[in-house]
């Protein structure tokens, strides 16, 4: 899951150095709700900021007390821990406009 | 385990209680909140919803051995336990001792961007952790519906509410759900229709700037439950509902009696005073000596070794123990001796409940025998005058049943005309002394008079009392043809009265004399009378000698000239000398 690329584009909207994003992915079990979730994330990861996006995925069945961290209550939740500032997008991220709001991407244009 | 027993004896049976360990709230819900069931606790803001969930938690860590889970939504961890340490509850410490656990949640909506559907999985996850971590058997969600706000989606949110309240019945916690009060609902956003075994209302109302807190058992499915608002408050040991003690009319009673420290008063009261245990009230206008009557009925008490508390509420202990040494009313030496303690607040100071509660508080430390409380209407201002006929009841109550002598004072705003709340509370005393001021002559005079004294012969005579230098003294008023009569009017009378019987004193005197001249006149007449015959007499006398000797004489002469003309019978001498003698007179 971890994938490091060069960057993309220099000048991004926050003057963003091409950083390595931190994305963690909150789930419980393997239900459909996860695994859509993180292949919706692993999409748009794919597309916006390939080769320089690291997902984790936390199962909170088997580590619940994670879940106090990120203060995660709904499951899905994609936590962007890097760079800062944190950004939360609850969901199975079907939804892929909010999903580049929540992250804080521009649509590709 | 302590907790599980049912209050009642009865064989049905019945709701398993889960104790909360809040005094009086188990006395009123028959035992607790339902056992392994959601309760909600809904109110305004600051009307004490957090508190009661968090003292829900510890007291059942620290008294029932129940170790708690605390999802706060609103609080950080940090500040709920400075918060309740406040109040004496050392949740740090309970956490650190992993009896009890805090989790805080929290979402700030504009953090959080929502895309496609999800679920509340992880606050389960959490809760789950948390239960299953420590064991809880308790779990308070405080305030769950922050989540409405944090989160966009209402529909899910509601959905997985419901689940949620569904998964603590199966996972057989007792849960406490705090929930703001709504407009025209119990809560702000309907979270009464998922938990529905048990609603507890709190409410905060302020009233002529005096804010009472109620609490109130809206529903209790499966149990029987006082379903009256009940004032409730917030002190240093947490909440305590009222009331405290119990509702029914079983005191004990005692027939010993006490004295009032007044000797004449006891006199008017049966002889003995009043009894022990019985509630007294004192009304009086102002300035009439309230306060001093219960001063020396406190001193009396202490005299005999009574423990004797005394409540003020309008003067500081120290002007009292002043004000009572200028009438020869030593209370200093009592307050040093621990035998009279006093306890002085402003009734402003704060609500009614609170004021009860602080009594109690003092009640139950000093273990007293008597209970002044001076004034009593003063507390009126703290609440309206129902409240404080119901604060006063269960005070009475209270005090009854600790067999405890309460003397209440109360003021009368001026006129004769006793006020309204004062008749309804006398229906609470079993006896009732009137002290009245009688204005007249320039003057106004203090009496004093027994309204009411149940169960005893009391005088229903009206009694002046002075006030002076060594204490008070009751005396007779004048009651006469005018009215009653007092002070120099009374000492007026009473020197008219005075004259008046000199007078007819001196006038039995003048007709003894009188009678006693005139039986000296006619004796003096008597001896005049007596004297004048005895002159008579002795004439008479004199000339009856003087005539018995002219007869001697002449029959001695006849009798010589009979024997000289030779007369024949001697006879003649006795029988015929007379009437010859009479005729040649």
């Amino acid at each position: 899951m971890k994938t490091k690329t060069v960057r993309r584009r220099a000048s991004d909207s926050h003057r963003r150095p091409a950083k390595l994003w931190q994305l963690r992915l909150y789930v419980t079990g393997q239900t459909t709700k996860s695994q859509t979730a993180f292949s919706n994330l692993k999409k748009i990861c794919e597309s916006h900021l390939k080769g320089r996006y690291r997902i984790t995925v936390i199962d909170l069945v088997k580590q619940p007390q994670l879940a106090k961290g990120d203060q995660i209550l709904a499951i899905p939740t994609v936590v962007r821990k890097l760079p800062k500032p944190v950004r939360t997008i609850i969901g199975n991220l079907s939804d892929t406009a909010h999903l580049l709001v929540g992250l804080d991407l521009r649509p590709a244009d | 385990m302590k907790n599980n027993r049912p209050k009642s004896t009865s064989p049905v049976v019945h709701l398993p209680k889960c104790p909360t360990g809040i005094q009086g709230l188990d006395e009123i819900t028959g035992g607790g909140l339902p056992r392994g069931r959601p309760t909600l606790v809904c109110g305004g803001a600051g009307c004490g919803k957090t508190l009661l969930a968090v003292e829900f938690l510890v007291r059942g860590a620290v008294q029932f051995g129940e170790p708690g889970v605390f999802m706060a939504f609103e609080e950080t961890e940090a500040e709920l336990k400075a918060n309740v340490a406040s109040l004496g509850f050392d949740l740090a410490g309970l956490v650190q001792r992993k009896k009890i656990v805090i989790d805080y949640v929290h979402i700030e909506r504009s953090e959080v961007q929502e895309s496609g559907e999800y679920d509340l999985e992880g606050l389960f996850v959490r809760l789950n952790h948390a239960i299953d971590s420590t064991g809880a058997k308790r779990v308070v969600l405080d305030t769950l519906e922050a989540l409405f706000a944090s989160l966009p989606n209402e529909a899910i949110l509601r959905a997985e509410l419901r689940r949620l309240f569904r998964w603590l019945k199966d996972k057989g916690v007792t849960a406490v759900i705090t929930a703001e009060r709504g407009r025209d609902q119990l809560t702000r956003h309907g979270l009464e229709e998922y938990v529905s075994d048990c609603v507890i209302l709190l409410e905060h109302r302020v009233y002529d700037q005096i804010a009472t807190r109620n609490l109130r058992v809206v529903k209790y499915r499966g149990a029987l439950h006082g379903t009256n608002e009940f004032p409730f408050l917030i002190g240093d040991e947490g909440i305590s509902v009222l009331p405290i003690t119990s509702l029914g009319l079983n005191h004990k009673i005692s027939s010993e009696r006490i004295a009032t420290g007044i000797p004449r008063l006891d006199a008017m009261l049966g002889g003995r005073g009043f009894f022990r245990g019985s509630s007294i009230l004192l009304t009086g206008t102002p300035g009439t000596g309230k306060t001093i009557v219960a001063a020396n009925f406190a001193q009396a008490a202490c005299r005999r070794g009574e423990r004797t508390l005394f409540f003020s509420f309008e003067e500081s202990p120290n002007q009292i123990i002043r004000n009572m040494h200028s009438i020869g009313l030593r209370l200093e030496p009592l307050v040093k001796r621990g035998l009279l303690r006093f306890h002085a607040a402003r009734p402003s100071l704060y609500g009614l409940e609170m004021h009860l509660a602080t009594m109690f508080k003092e009640i139950v430390t000093f273990q007293p025998d008597v209970v002044v409380m001076d004034p009593i209407t003063s507390l009126m201002d703290a609440g309206t005058a129902s409240e404080c006929r119901a604060m006063v009841t269960r005070l009475v109550d209270y005090l009854k049943a600790g067999q405890v002598t309460s003397l209440f004072t109360s003021l009368t705003q001026g006129g004769h005309a006793l006020q309204q709340s004062e008749a309804s509370m006398s229906s609470l005393m079993d006896a009732w002394l009137l002290l009245q001021d009688y204005e007249g002559n320039g003057e106004r005079n203090r009496v004093l008079y027994v309204l009411k004294a149940r169960g005893m012969a009391h005088s229903n005579q009206i009694r002046e009392f002075l006030i002076s230098d060594h204490g008070i003294d009751v005396v007779d008023a004048y009651i006469g043809a005018s009215g009653v009569l007092t002070g120099s009017a009374r000492a007026a009378q009473a020197a008219l009265e005075k004259a008046a019987v000199l007078a007819s004193q001196q006038e039995a005197a003048q007709l003894k004399r009188e009678v006693e001249r005139k039986r000296a006149a006619l004796e003096r007449q008597i001896s005049g009378l007596r004297s004048d015959y005895e002159t008579e007499a002795m004439e008479l006398r004199r000339i009856a000698e003087q005539v018995g000797t002219r007869t001697f004489v002449l029959g001695t002469e006849r009798a010589a000239s009979g024997i000289l003309r030779q007369a024949d019978a001697k006879v003649a001498v006795g029988t015929r000398g007379k009437p010859g003698h009479g005729r040649r007179n």
